[in-house]
């Protein structure tokens, strides 16, 4: 067996094979829980019910799906230009942190001047943080994935160390609970940010509405303008993009910074909209960032497809929660998730490279 | 060993049709061609990375098949390649111990090992110590190293590729030495190289290869360079179809002068090259490659930074090391790499179209591209330059090789600009496709454009340019007027001939 490039991607293989690839993962997620002896046709119903169709259900999946939309977004921008940004993830942290901070600087302000100020000191910090990354590979020629990916690690314990390490201005030190365990200060109540019903049960935040905007802002921002020309070039050939006198450096430095941006306004948004106030455990153990990776993956970098995919992923997660329980581990959820992005990814190997049975033409010209 | 009839096809080409020769032990066999004669495939068939499609080789008198480099070992038949096989944190003995089948120990003894190499360094006059390690050592030191694997493994055939492109000419005095003492020994040394006067040094026999046959093969002793280079070039070249010169030429629009610049392996690749290419002409760059063509196109189209020397366009200096300047001032550039370096190759022939001009106010309207636009001037260039795609849509990678050179020649006319450097542009092309792009660049230069053209291939330049110069080693070594050069004069010149 042997596995060779396809030069082209037939059109029915772009729905047949995630469907087809969802099946296989149901498939094998069914054997899973036979063997673990629960019945696969009722752990599904209650995965679809627990994702969509519960009261309130809905809503958590939106929740769940708006940091991915962030972080997915901001991998995606980075691979146009052939880059890979590991670092949403601590982005997303920086983001939050500085969000947070002007979030209590200008405690006493309007609801508008807080959103707008932790939206930009969120996007700003992220994009600094990944504008660390974007130099060292702009004129060191670092790997910009290792450099990315050590970064979250620093941010991680940045953001532990404020609130379990020092009296820093995002600890709370007043409140009874504070004494028991650390945590960050509550954030003004003008710092949370609005949400939207539809009907009574869902509830969209206004994190989600934001990234749908920066979603189309960074499509027409890749498919109309000459900055989106000048990083599809290089991330195409680098070579021909200094042929063809392009500034590539600088193209690098403003793509990293627009990640970053993208995951830093995440990192506010988990603030305003979710938390309202910095939280260390909250923001590190879903693993936004990192799941964002396999977002923008899935959804081929495509910023529109980065939104579907989120929702996707954040009903997966969020019916993972609903699911577990005495009878239904929480290991087994781990396992069925990890399934259905395996069989995703595989079959996304399926559509740029096709297998063949039979022994490759080098092995039959030995026999020969 | 013995090649009877190896023939050797790759998609659209063959590398070696019919090849006949003998290599004796005790003799230095030198293997002399131009790029593309076939000489890197037929050491590849020998050392067992490829397999002939046709015809047989026979070792020691009897035949054989080698179906991989570990066969071709194992019957002693060792390759230095131009790039080394050496790991790099290693020490010397390490390295040659590195694969040898027949010592199975589990923990080596280094000491002997370490005293076997020296003993086999002393014997043949391979300086290098040992125990240091190959990222310590130069270049002409790691290449001793490789022979010194040969060594230890007892080959008795020995090919070297191009084994004195990395050497200054006293390391390469003393690899001849090291070349003659183990053919005395009893060993078959194969030499490959396209310089003539190494050939004749080292060589006992040389076999001339050209487009994949062996043309001849000669004792050294009594052949002239003249006559090798007659040999590697042939002569074929159809005097009917030059171009008439332009009656009259315009000013001098390209200039550069004394350009020194490094190579990609930070070695010096131009050493002082001049030259004037005027309006309405057509300046061939002849030589083999290698030779500093390749950094001579990229300095003069800014790619490649200079070290000293500047370029001038029609009297205003360049910025050296910006191309973007360069494409302000008219020097369009066809490169070398049509689908790396000319055209993103994921992107569509309408992207392509605009590769250098979408900073243009016809294509971009602040920030914003015109999609309408862009693709119009696509649509305009495949009508025009009749290129053959579905559309202006269709990925450049898509396009044939022709198909392609035409969309990257198209694009660089349509800037209309001063100076053209185009750089082997009918490599890999069909016969009607050459044509092609010969009118085009005829068509060019009587449009009043100073074409600067590299080429590897002397019928070509022939058939278009008015001066030829000829470079070898990084500087221009001699200057013909296109009408009625000499082949063989030519030939010897890009040989290194004439710099003796």
């Amino acid at each position: 067996m042997r596995i060779e490039r396809r030069s082209e991607t037939p059109r029915w293989m772009q729905a047949a094979v995630p469907l087809g690839s969802l099946a296989v993962a149901l498939v094998i997620s069914a054997i899973v829980l036979l063997v673990t002896g629960h019945n696969p046709l009722h752990a599904y119903r209650r995965l679809f019910e627990a994702a969509f169709t519960d009261p309130g259900a809905l809503s958590s999946t939106l929740t769940a799906a708006t940091p991915l939309c962030f972080t997915g977004l901001a991998a995606a921008v980075a691979f146009r230009v052939g880059l890979f940004n590991i670092g949403a993830e601590g982005q997303l942290y920086m983001g939050s942190i500085a969000a947070a901070g002007a979030a209590l600087a200008l405690a006493g302000q309007g609801v508008v001047i807080q959103i707008v100020a932790m939206a930009v000191a969120g996007g700003l910090a992220g994009a600094a943080w990944a504008l660390i990354p974007g130099f060292l590979r702009a004129f060191a020629n670092t790997n910009e994935i290792i450099t990315s990916l050590m970064l979250n690690y620093v941010a991680a314990l940045f953001l532990n160390y404020l609130i379990f390490d020092t009296l820093s201005y995002w600890r709370d030190t007043s409140s009874p609970g504070a004494a028991q365990f650390p945590q960050g200060k509550a954030l003004p109540d003008a710092a949370s940010w609005p949400t939207f019903g539809l009907g009574t049960s869902l509830v969209i935040p206004f994190g989600l509405l934001v990234v749908v905007v920066l979603a189309g802002i960074v499509t027409v921002l890749y498919s109309r303008t000459r900055f989106g020309f000048e990083a599809a070039v290089i991330g195409d050939s680098p070579r021909a993009a200094r042929y063809a006198g392009m500034r590539t450096r600088r193209s690098i430095l403003l793509v990293m910074g627009l990640a970053g941006l993208l995951a830093g306004v995440g990192g506010a948004s988990q603030d305003g909209d979710f938390r309202h106030l910095l939280d260390p455990r909250g923001l590190q153990q879903p693993g936004y960032g990192y799941t964002g990776i396999v977002v923008a993956a899935l959804a081929r970098y495509n910023p529109f497809a980065v939104v579907l995919v989120a929702f996707l992923i954040g009903g997966l997660s969020n019916a993972g929660y609903a699911l577990q329980g005495a009878d239904f581990p929480a290991g087994l959820v781990g396992v069925m998730q990890g399934i259905v992005l395996f069989c995703a990814l595989g079959g996304e190997l399926l559509t740029r490279y096709r297998i063949r049975l039979g022994r490759s033409p080098a092995a039959e010209a030995v026999a020969a | 060993m013995t090649l009877r009839g190896v023939t050797k096809r790759f998609p659209g080409v063959v590398a070696n049709a019919g090849v006949d020769l003998v290599i004796q032990a005790g003799e230095v066999h030198a293997l002399l061609g131009e790029n593309g004669a076939g000489k890197s495939t037929l050491s590849n068939i020998v050392t067992g990375l490829y397999r002939p499609d046709e015809g047989s080789l026979e070792l020691h008198g009897e035949p054989v098949e080698l179906r991989s480099p570990r066969d071709a070992l194992a019957r002693g038949v060792c390759m230095v390649h131009q790039h080394f096989r050496l790991v790099e944190p290693f020490t010397v003995a390490e390295n040659v111990a590195l694969g040898d089948q027949r010592d199975r120990t589990l923990v080596p003894d280094r000491r002997a090992l370490e005293r076997r190499v020296a003993a086999l360094a002393e014997q043949f006059g391979l300086a290098v110590d040992p125990r240091a390690r190959i990222w310590q050592l130069s270049v002409g030191e790691q290449q001793r190293v490789e022979i010194l694997k040969a060594l230890h493994r007892d080959a008795r055939v020995l090919i070297l590729d191009e084994p004195t492109a990395v050497l200054t000419p006293q390391e390469a005095h003393a690899l001849f030495a090291t070349l003659r003492a183990m053919a005395a020994d009893g060993r078959a040394i194969v030499f490959i190289s396209h310089k003539l006067h190494e050939v004749l040094e080292v060589s006992d026999r040389i076999t001339v290869l050209r487009g994949g046959r062996v043309v001849a093969t000669v004792p050294a002793a009594g052949a002239t360079p003249e006559a090798l280079a007659a040999l590697m070039v042939g002569r074929e070249v159809e005097t009917n179809r030059r171009r008439p010169s332009a009656a009259t030429l315009g000013d001098v629009v390209l200039e550069a002068s004394d350009l020194h610049a490094e190579g990609d392996r930070g070695l010096p690749a131009l050493r002082g090259v001049s030259l004037a290419v005027r309006g309405g002409e057509i300046v061939g760059i002849a030589g083999v490659a290698g030779n500093g063509q390749r950094e001579l196109a990229e300095a003069l189209t800014g790619l490649r930074p200079l070290v000293s020397g500047h370029v001038t366009v029609a009297g205003t200096p360049l910025r050296p090391g910006d191309p973007r300047d360069a494409i302000a001032k008219g020097v369009a550039h066809v490169p070398e790499d049509r689908l790396g370096t000319g055209v993103a190759p994921s992107l569509s022939i309408a992207s392509n179209t605009v590769l250098k001009a979408y900073r243009d106010p016809d294509v971009s309207a602040g920030p914003f591209l015109r999609r309408a636009r862009i693709v119009q001037r696509a649509t305009a260039l495949i009508a025009r330059y009749a290129v053959q795609a579905p559309g202006p849509e269709t990925r450049a990678r898509d396009l044939s090789g022709g198909n392609l050179q035409k969309v990257v020649i198209g694009r660089e006319f349509a800037g209309e600009p001063r100076a053209l450097v185009v750089a082997a542009p009918t490599r890999g092309l069909d016969v009607g496709a050459i044509e092609n792009v010969h009118e085009l660049l005829r068509s060019s230069a009587a449009a009043g454009i100073a074409v600067l053209m590299i080429s590897e291939d002397l019928d070509e330049i022939l058939a278009l340019a008015d001066r030829v110069l000829v470079m070898y080693e990084g500087r221009i070594v001699g200057e013909r007027a296109g009408e009625g050069a000499d082949v063989d004069e030519l030939g010897m010149l890009m040989a290194g001939g004439g710099a003796r």
